[in-house]
């Protein structure tokens, strides 16, 4: 999801650069429309590997969430500690037919979000999560 | 006399605007007497009245549209004149009740009623002011309500008390810390300078005088929010009175402590003391109080030894682990200056962790109050093998972090724990104190 971001707006940026670079016909507009190309790929490969590095897990009491390529992450969120899921889909993200499950807890620092899920799959996600929620319910 | 009746609509004592524009009232009298007294212009002195009389104006408006009852298991409060709310509370999730006197409030017999919620932003019902007989009666009616529907108060029940913190220990204390020492530095500084070149000292000290008055301001908040504070363990919580002008009587209702934090400053060490804090959720107090105050948290414990600590530990966390293990020595390269205060220990229902670079603190957690968990590795951790995991609960900030450890037995105390957790919170309330 992530990576459709930013290979749309580095092609985007290179499009116009290299209509810059046209329209001025000079090795300078050539070179940046080249230099942000190559920024491009490189955004592409980081994000590319932080979008695989991204992973959850249904387990029978817990959500587990794993995310981060440097600092790596892992969340165990257990059912009966989820306060609300909410499910977001930005415009970018909504072109794609994709949406961001969240799930809270009492605690702010537990944070576990799982971008780039399809439509469908986020829905799912959601109802099972507020079903298993509501059956294992612990209070504060 | 009874409880308060169910279902009828009340007001506040017809003092509260009296007390709430008390401390601008003051201020007013302050600046207008002189004016008043060199006979300025008549102007002058009816501006200055028409202000006194638009904020009484507002205060009465204030207090007219206000009203509270007690409705089954929640407490209502309507207020507000152009934006009407009406807050409802259940009392079954109230974390904790106060009940503040701020100096004029005393002079009057009235005290502030305040109901602590857990949610994140704002939740917090507060009556200002009632009488004070009313408002304990209240305090304990709610109480009660909220503990399973008793609809009679207790009776002023018995109580135990823990522990009392002296004055002269607290006195000493305060200028240990990080605000008392900086007073102390900001007078040494004028006093030097008023001795080396006195005709310096009035444009110093003109400067100055608002950092000086904001350090006693604060200096003054603590040691009032801590004097004579005592501790006592009643039946429907945990009690902790303090205040010499301003009084809090707070009660933390029983198994609401999410997490406690012991605190040993640097300059404290030599003595002995530490300060023992509780976490209750939700993550803001009342607005009003300044800035210090919303970040720290509640001393039980402002200054004391560590048996003291650790006899009112022991009523709040009974299980609390004994030994910890310290981490491995690659630490040292990753974090030198906390190596030496880094451990954790693990008993089946508790775990307690120690961190710190100057000030040494220790974070008990109980597991029934873990809301989530996570493992964390950053990139020269993953160098040396190492990983921390952090305990998430609900209050404001203390959180335990097993930090820096080997990851072949952080992520077998991972699992461990979280197995540990699901079993604390499927054996609800066994706990019988707070």
């Amino acid at each position: 999801m992530r990576r459709v971001e930013v290979g749309f707006a580095a092609a985007a940026v290179a499009g116009v650069a290299g209509g810059l670079a046209a329209w001025g016909s000079g090795w300078w507009g050539a070179g940046v429309a080249g230099s942000v190309l190559l920024g491009g790929l490189a955004a592409e490969w980081f994000v590319r590997r932080r979008v695989r590095a991204w992973a959850y897990c249904e387990r029978a009491d817990d959500l587990l969430v794993r995310r981060g390529v440097l600092f790596s992450r892992l969340s165990v969120i257990p059912y009966g500690r989820m306060q609300f899921v909410d499910v977001r889909a930005g415009p970018v993200e909504r072109a794609f037919g994709l949406a961001t499950v969240r799930m809270h807890t009492a605690a702010a620092a537990s944070d576990a979000r799982i971008p780039g899920l399809s439509g469908k799959e986020a829905a799912r996600l959601r109802d099972r999560l507020a079903e298993l929620g509501e059956a294992m319910a612990a209070g504060v | 006399m009874s409880g308060f009746e169910q279902g009828r609509w009340r007001r506040l004592h017809p003092l509260s605007p009296l007390v709430h524009a008390g401390r601008l009232l003051i201020a007013l009298a302050v600046v207008a007497a002189p004016s008043a007294a060199l006979g300025h212009g008549a102007w002058e002195s009816l501006g200055q009245l028409g202000t006194v009389v638009v904020l009484a104006l507002l205060g009465l408006v204030a207090w007219l549209v206000t009203r509270w009852r007690v409705d089954g298991d929640d407490l209502r409060i309507e207020t507000g004149l152009l934006r009407r709310s009406s807050l409802r509370f259940p009392l079954k999730q109230v974390q904790a009740i106060d009940i503040v006197r701020p100096g004029l409030a005393r002079l009057f017999g009235l005290a502030e009623l305040r109901l602590r919620m857990a949610g994140s932003t704002g939740g917090h019902a507060r009556l200002a002011y009632l009488p004070a007989r009313e408002a304990d009666r209240l305090r304990r009616q709610l109480l009660a309500l909220g503990q399973g529907g008793v609809e009679e108060p207790a009776e002023p029940d018995e109580e135990r008390v823990l522990l009392t913190v002296p004055t002269s220990r607290l006195v000493a204390a305060i200028f240990l810390s990080r605000v008392g020492l900086l007073a102390a530095a900001m007078l040494g500084g004028l006093v030097t300078i008023a001795v080396v070149s006195p005709s310096a000292t009035r444009g110093v000290s003109g400067g100055s005088i608002v950092y000086a008055l904001a350090a006693v301001t604060g200096l003054w908040r603590r040691f009032n929010g801590a004097y004579r504070l005592t501790v006592a363990e009643a039946p429907d919580g945990l009690r902790l009175r303090s205040g010499l002008v301003a009084t809090t009587a707070e009660t933390i209702r029983p198994g609401r402590v999410q997490a406690i934090r012991m605190v040993e400053p640097l300059l404290w060490r030599p003595f002995g003391w530490c300060r023992l804090e509780v976490d209750v959720a939700g993550r803001q107090r009342a607005e009003h109080e300044g800035g210090p105050e919303r970040r720290q948290l509640r001393a039980v414990l402002p200054v004391g030894g560590r048996d003291l600590a650790q006899a009112l530990l022991e009523r709040i966390v009974p299980d609390a682990p004994g030994e910890r293990r310290p981490p491995p020595r690659l630490v040292l390269l990753k974090s030198p200056l906390r190596y030496h205060h880094l451990s954790w220990g693990r008993t089946d229902s508790c775990v307690v962790t120690t961190s710190g670079r100057v000030a040494r603190t220790t974070d008990w957690v109980p597991l029934a109050k873990v809301q989530s968990l996570r493992r964390v590795q950053g990139p020269i951790q993953r160098r040396l093998h190492l990983v921390t995991i952090h305990l998430d609960t609900a209050g404001r900030n203390v959180h335990a972090a097993l930090r820096d450890r080997h990851v072949a037995e952080a992520d077998p105390a991972l699992g461990r724990l979280v197995e540990l957790a699901r079993a604390a919170r499927a054996a609800p309330s066994s706990r019988p104190t707070v």
